[in-house]
């Protein structure tokens, strides 16, 4: 029985992902909490460099195989449920992304160990380790212990920053082989396509002005398009608004899209789901024009009003294009 | 090609929601429930691949209220069948419990494949299609925005961060978790549902008893207080448009006119 805390890595062409740090932030506060270690699993194929930023586990575990090198869904959970069979971790923590979604219900089953998702804090309360998990599009907060003997977790981002803890290290890589077989893959990696090419680089952009599904049709998209020339920024958009084609992919913010970190961000209709905020978290300045006051937006916004952005746009478009400048 | 589409229904966000007595739920009381809006997603993908190679499309929904609306709605898009689960689904089902109800029921269908929303907002416990996937045996893909049908195999288009799309081949049957269908959900008018109530038959399977082991407890449950909160600014139209530009005009983010 090891019993250790493990976080596993995602790595996703070369790169540890964000997600694997803010995951290390979360295990290191249960594994201190409760006096065990804490371990990052890392599978790839001459990947061993990558265990370099993992610096804040005790130790990190790394399977090479050829069948690793990229993610798949079923090489992947078999290797980690086979390692987790074998050395009884205390919890596995997942990211709550498009790798870690994938996998963490079957490691689940094929250890059954309870599963926990979308958490975004832990704690350790009466010495009982314990998580809390945003619901409802952030409105509402769930509690609970995290059962022993052994438990699985997906973490989302936002209760710990990634770059605290993207320490070099570790203290000892393990190296191990996949205890479990990786032929008869149901499921295959052909080749990636590259994003498409963006006209503007919104991570790049000091003032942006973001469209929600609040804006209701494609028309109004010009309401927002003359604030943010009135501003001298660009137009981006919640994953809504881009699904319905009213603005191009680039332009997104948040979880399938882009971080942003502008000096302004003025957010009109956009609820603040998490997905979208996790995008955000880098801006200086958030203004939420939000009619529902319970809108998580307004909780990571610095400014709001309540007022319906068709009602308060054309004035406030205005009034900055007349407004003297210093 | 048999695509089988299972949805859930989520509470409506525009609405307000409550905690119940116990603490530890929604109070289900006046909770309004609508289409998780990926499983729309999802619903949409499986009519674009009828529409390109032929098939059948299968909507299953469980017994709530709200159902009968999102299974007409299916039947007036295209739906070739409409099942409703019954139960009790009113104290609300996990994803455990709603994936091995689901199960038995599509397992018979003997489905191609099968396409659920990538998650909904109320899952505490995973998502429905990846634990679907483990009770029918069936792998699962996550995250698709695209899929390809030939030959017994589908080409899957996964989204990673940052807009970067990984092709993946995956041997049917499969579950799909749907995060975006090619297309936006088409629309469909109200004459066009009234039509599919009169003229579709929506077939009713029992359930039985749920199990929703393999959730961990939720003990507490609270409505966000946050720690930090907009400084709201309240007043007319003017009032307001006057304080946000002073606002921008305080931390120098007027630019400079061009
Ligand atoms: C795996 C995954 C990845 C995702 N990735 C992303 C992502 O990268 N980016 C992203 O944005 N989302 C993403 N989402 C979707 C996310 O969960 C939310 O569904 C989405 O962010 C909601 O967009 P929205 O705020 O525009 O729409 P809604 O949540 O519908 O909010 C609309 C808002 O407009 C307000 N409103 C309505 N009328 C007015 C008015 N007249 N004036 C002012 N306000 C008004 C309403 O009060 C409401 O708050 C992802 C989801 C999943 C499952």
């Amino acid at each position: 029985m090891s019993q250790d805390i493990w976080v596993v890595v995602e790595t996703l062409r070369g790169a540890v992902m964000d997600i694997t740090y803010t995951s290390l932030a979360a295990g290191r506060i249960l594994a201190d909490g409760l006096g065990i270690r804490l371990v990052a699993v890392l599978l790839g194929h001459n990947a061993e460099p990558l265990a370099g930023t993992l610096g804040t586990a005790d130790s990190v575990i790394y399977v090479d195989h050829a069948s690793l090198a990229d993610f798949t869904p079923e090489a992947y959970r078999r290797t980690i449920s086979g390692l987790a069979k074998e050395l009884a971790p205390r919890a596995i923590l997942f990211g709550h992304t498009s790798m870690g979604m994938d996998i963490a219900c079957g490691v689940s089953l094929d250890l059954n160990a309870p599963l926990i998702s979308s958490c975004e804090r832990v704690k350790l309360e009466d010495g009982r380790p314990w998580y809390s998990s945003p619901t409802c599009g952030g409105k509402i907060i769930a509690e609970g212990p995290i059962p022993d003997p052994v438990c699985v977790l997906t973490i989302v981002p936002g209760g710990y920053k990634p770059e605290a803890v993207r320490l070099p290290g570790p203290k000892e890589v393990v190296r191990m082989a996949p205890s479990a077989a990786l032929e008869g893959l149901r499921i295959t990696l052909k080749k990636y396509i590259e994003p498409q090419a963006a006209d503007v680089d919104i991570a790049k952009e000091p003032m942006l002005v973001a469209v929600g599904r609040g804006i209701q049709q494609a028309d109004n998209i010009a309401l927002a398009e003359a604030l943010a020339q009135a501003l001298g920024g660009v137009v981006c958009g919640s994953r809504p608004v881009v699904d319905q084609g009213w603005l191009p992919v680039p332009r997104l913010v948040g979880k399938s899209g882009v971080s942003v970190k502008p000096k302004c961000y003025v957010a009109l209709g956009v609820s603040g789901a998490p997905e979208h905020v996790e995008g955000i978290s880098g801006a200086e300045l958030i203004i939420a024009i939000n009619t529902d006051p319970r809108a998580p937006i307004f909780n990571v916004a610095h400014f709001g009003t309540l007022l319906s952005m068709f009602d308060l746009l054309p004035a406030l478009t205005e009034k900055i294009r007349q407004a003297p400048r210093p | 090609m048999h695509i089988v589409v299972p949805i859930k229904l989520a509470p409506d966000l525009v609405e307000d929601l409550e905690i119940d007595a116990g603490g530890a739920a929604l109070d289900r009381t006046f909770l309004r429930l609508i289409i998780n809006e990926f499983d729309d997603h999802a619903i949409e993908q499986a009519f674009l691949l009828k529409e390109r190679g032929g098939g059948q499309v299968t909507i299953v929904a469980p017994d709530l209220e709200g159902a009968d609306d999102v299974l007409y709605t299916a039947a007036a898009k295209g739906a070739d069948r409409l099942i409703k689960l019954i139960g009790d689904f009113s104290a609300g089902v996990n994803c455990h419990a709603l994936a091995r109800t689901l199960a038995k029921v599509i397992g018979d269908l003997h489905p191609d494949l099968v396409l659920t929303g990538v998650q909904a907002h109320d899952d505490l416990d995973g998502a429905v299609g990846p634990l679907l996937a483990e009770h029918l045996g069936m792998p699962y893909l996550g995250y698709v925005a695209g899929l390809t049908v030939s030959d017994g195999k589908c080409m899957a288009r996964k989204e990673y961060p940052g807009g970067l799309v990984a092709e993946m081949d995956v041997a049917l049957p499969a579950v799909f978790g749907i995060q975006a269908a090619e297309k936006p959900p088409r629309y469909v008018v109200t004459s066009l549902i009234t039509q599919a109530m009169k003229s579709a038959t929506i077939e009713e399977i029992e359930t039985g008893e749920f199990d929703s082991g393999g959730a961990a407890a939720v003990e507490r449950m609270s409505r966000l207080e946050a720690t930090t909160h907009a400084e709201m600014i309240e007043g007319s139209t003017d009032q307001v448009a006057d304080k946000l530009v002073a606002v921008l005009r305080e931390r120098g983010l007027l630019a400079p006119r061009g």
